[in-house]
């Protein structure tokens, strides 16, 4: 009886849910409609969920009308959604996966009036367009700097998805951060070769547990690293959005994707009519990262990430300032010197102390 | 816990729901239906059993859930197949499209949540022997019923009046109907239990492998056990030692990775050479291991075909309308 009563419950929750897939209307202050594309889920508590939370940020600082499409493949189907998006009276429409960067130029074009706005892509191919993204890595140093002092075994295991200059930036921040603690802190790698596979994530956080870790730290989206290690006893780091209530005892903070500010910012812009093209790449300095309260770990560990992140904050220490030396022992950065843009945008090769081979 | 020890048991928790699963989709190629619906009916499954689960705090009753999904899902591809003889191919490529769209609208309110997970039970005396206490006898009841499942279907196959007719309904229905049996019964209840085993297997990855739902967390495990099917020439304890060998690699894998290969300097030389020469191995590569070892099982059975022919139900994938 009890299992269908749950059942009918189940079914309820998903008709409820489909009522809740139409765009969702608010009362318009403004006659601006800030359109949203999602490429997953926006409970996928992760990347999707946290643009989520910009857009409902966006509806409750400018009271302006808001729409969004999720799960929206990186296929033709792309462009068709954003396309129906600019018809449908968006002012401005925001795609928020890299794999979108082609149709949303292609729609930018048939759309001069309509502004458009890309995440992580470089391509700006009409005066319409803008791009955006985030310097996680800032965060991965300081998880480093944590790791490297909590850990007892001296290993730290990442779980890595695609060997994209993004994932690589954050194994070396990571591996930099941890050995500005201790010289001969280690890092095993285990490429997944997905976003998304709680399954094959949980695989790797076991492997990696197994092979003598006792800290870890992910850069594919599920929160199921994060259940084992809090399954195993050892400690971890959070991915993209507060991960705490699935390791109460074993998150020690997480990297938080904040896009409220900028969302607010660009969609205000658009109200007031002073919208031009940009490129923007910021870091915790722009708010663009947050880190979730440091728990799970002693005092002076808490006080040392917490002054870390306020000097990456204040632009007084960058993660990528030399001496740095590639794995292959040649020399990158001379002390003092900061990593330029580019070569971090198309990094390729892993810092001195990565236990691991890159893919190529 | 030991290295070994550890290791094995993330093998055996890979292997679990493909073994489940597997021996499902056996019964009903048995019975000569061929349903391609594995991976919709197993992500119906998690998605049940996770939500079952959630809502009455029991991972039992989550199990339980998804058997009772799995089943239900089924049935609407032995209504389209065995009712309105629909193309068994196409129907069941379709439930699984179906599956996984459906899973995901039913889950939508379940996503981000803290699972309930099923925890092992510990047998006494017997989970205190070396190795094999902690693998055979520290475990879930998912792990425990897949062994059971395992003999009884061996049994019940070969070597019970029933399991006969159902083979016998498999290899030739119109032989089988002439003698008065009810083909398209044994077929409904062989399509029923085959989609349960998959809601059981889908259970399993939503409440022990990862304790929480996601939109298409089975993953393709699905056809893996369509595959290990052909893969075990419709025997089932070939589908114990395929499953686990698919598990084997896919954490044998991870493994490589992983290992600092300075470690391994104790080992002879040539041993060390040859652990260097793996590790040297691009991931991309040993991602696809896996599929890859399976394919090449499958191209070494079906080179005798003699033999694949005696096992393989000779109706399989036919429809049947009885003559009146």
């Amino acid at each position: 009886m009890k299992k269908t009563t749950s059942m009918i419950a189940a079914i309820g929750l998903s008709v409820a849910m489909v009522a809740s897939f139409t765009p969702s209307v608010m009362a318009a202050k403004d006659k601006t409609k800030a359109c949203f594309v999602y490429i997953g889920p926006t409970g996928d508590f992760g990347w999707t969920y946290q643009h989520d939370v910009g857009r409902k940020a966006v509806e409750a600082a400018l009271g302006v009308e808001t729409a969004y499409l999720e799960n929206v493949p990186e296929s033709a189907d792309a462009a068709r959604a954003i396309e129906r998006f600019a018809r449908s009276g968006c002012s401005i429409i925001f795609t928020t996966s890299f794999g979108y960067m082609d149709a949303t130029n292609k729609v930018a074009k048939k759309f001069p009036d309509v502004k458009f706005e890309h995440a992580t892509g470089y391509k700006r191919e009409s005066p319409n367009v803008s791009t955006y993204s985030s310097k996680f890595y800032e965060g991965r140093y300081v998880l480093g700097q944590i790791a490297a002092k909590m850990s007892k075994t001296g290993v730290a295991g990442y779980i890595a998805s695609f060997p994209i200059p993004e994932v690589v930036r954050g194994i070396n921040a990571f591996t930099l951060g941890a050995q500005s603690i201790n010289p001969d802190f280690k890092l095993k790698v285990v490429w997944v070769n997905t976003w998304f596979d709680p399954g094959k994530e949980s695989d790797a956080a076991k492997t990696l547990i197994d092979q003598g870790v006792d800290i870890l730290t992910q850069h594919t989206d599920s929160t199921a690293p994060m259940q084992v290690a809090a399954e195993r006893g050892i400690l971890a780091f959070g991915q993209a959005s507060d991960m705490i209530k699935f390791g109460p005892k074993t998150q020690m903070t997480s990297i938080i994707d904040n896009w409220d500010d900028y969302y607010i910012e660009r969609v205000k812009a658009v109200m007031d009519g002073t919208w031009t093209s940009t490129d923007t790449w910021g870091g915790m300095d722009e708010e663009l990262v947050h880190m979730a309260p440091i728990t799970n770990v002693p005092d002076d560990v808490k006080a040392m990430g917490e002054a870390t992140i306020a000097k990456i904050k204040s632009g007084e220490f960058k993660p990528f300032t030399g001496p740095i030396t590639k794995q292959d022992g040649t020399e990158w950065l001379k002390a003092g010197e900061v990593a330029e843009v580019g070569t971090l945008l198309g990094m390729n090769f892993y810092v001195k102390g990565v236990d691991d081979k890159l893919p190529e | 816990m030991l290295m070994t020890e550890a290791i094995l048991l993330t093998i055996f928790t890979a292997a679990t729901p493909l073994m489940i699963a597997a021996l499902g989709e056996l019964v009903t190629e048995r019975s000569g239906v061929l349903n391609l619906g594995v991976e919709g009916m197993m992500i119906m499954g998690a998605v049940s059993g996770f939500a079952v689960a959630q809502l009455t705090g029991s991972a039992y009753l989550g199990a339980l859930g998804g058997i009772a999904a799995g089943a239900l899902f089924s049935l609407l591809f032995a209504f389209l197949t065995l009712t309105l003889v629909a193309n068994q191919v196409a129907t069941g490529l379709a439930l699984t499209i179906l599956g996984l769209g459906l899973s995901g609208l039913i889950g939508e309110g379940f996503v981000g949540q803290p699972g309930v997970k099923m925890f092992p039970i510990v047998i006494p005396f017997l989970s205190e022997l070396p190795l094999v206490g902690k693998l055979l006898f520290s475990q879930d009841a998912i792990f425990y019923f897949s062994i059971a499942l395992l003999i009884a279907i061996n049994w019940f196959l070969f070597k019970t009046r029933a399991g006969l007719t159902l083979r016998s309904v498999g290899d030739n229905h119109k032989s089988a109907h002439s003698l008065g049996i009810d083909v398209i019964k044994i077929r409904y209840l062989a399509v029923m239990f085959g989609g349960a085993c998959s809601g059981l297997a889908g259970a399993h990855l939503a409440l022990v492998y990862v304790p929480q739902w996601v939109e298409g967390m089975s993953a393709g495990r699905g056809w893996i056990a369509l595959a290990l099917v052909v893969f075990a020439s419709w025997r089932p304890f070939r589908i114990l030692v395929g499953a686990y060998l698919f598990g084997a690699v896919t954490i044998a894998q991870l493994h490589i990775q992983a290992i600092d290969i300075n470690s391994l300097t104790f080992l002879p030389s040539w041993l060390f050479y040859l652990a260097e020469l793996i590790k040297a191995i691009p991931s991309q590569f040993l991602s696809s291991l896996p599929y890859i070892a399976t394919i090449v099982v499958l191209v070494i059975i079906s080179r005798n075909r003699r033999l694949t022919l005696i096992n393989t139900p000779a109706s399989l994938g036919k429809g049947f309308v009885p003559d009146r």
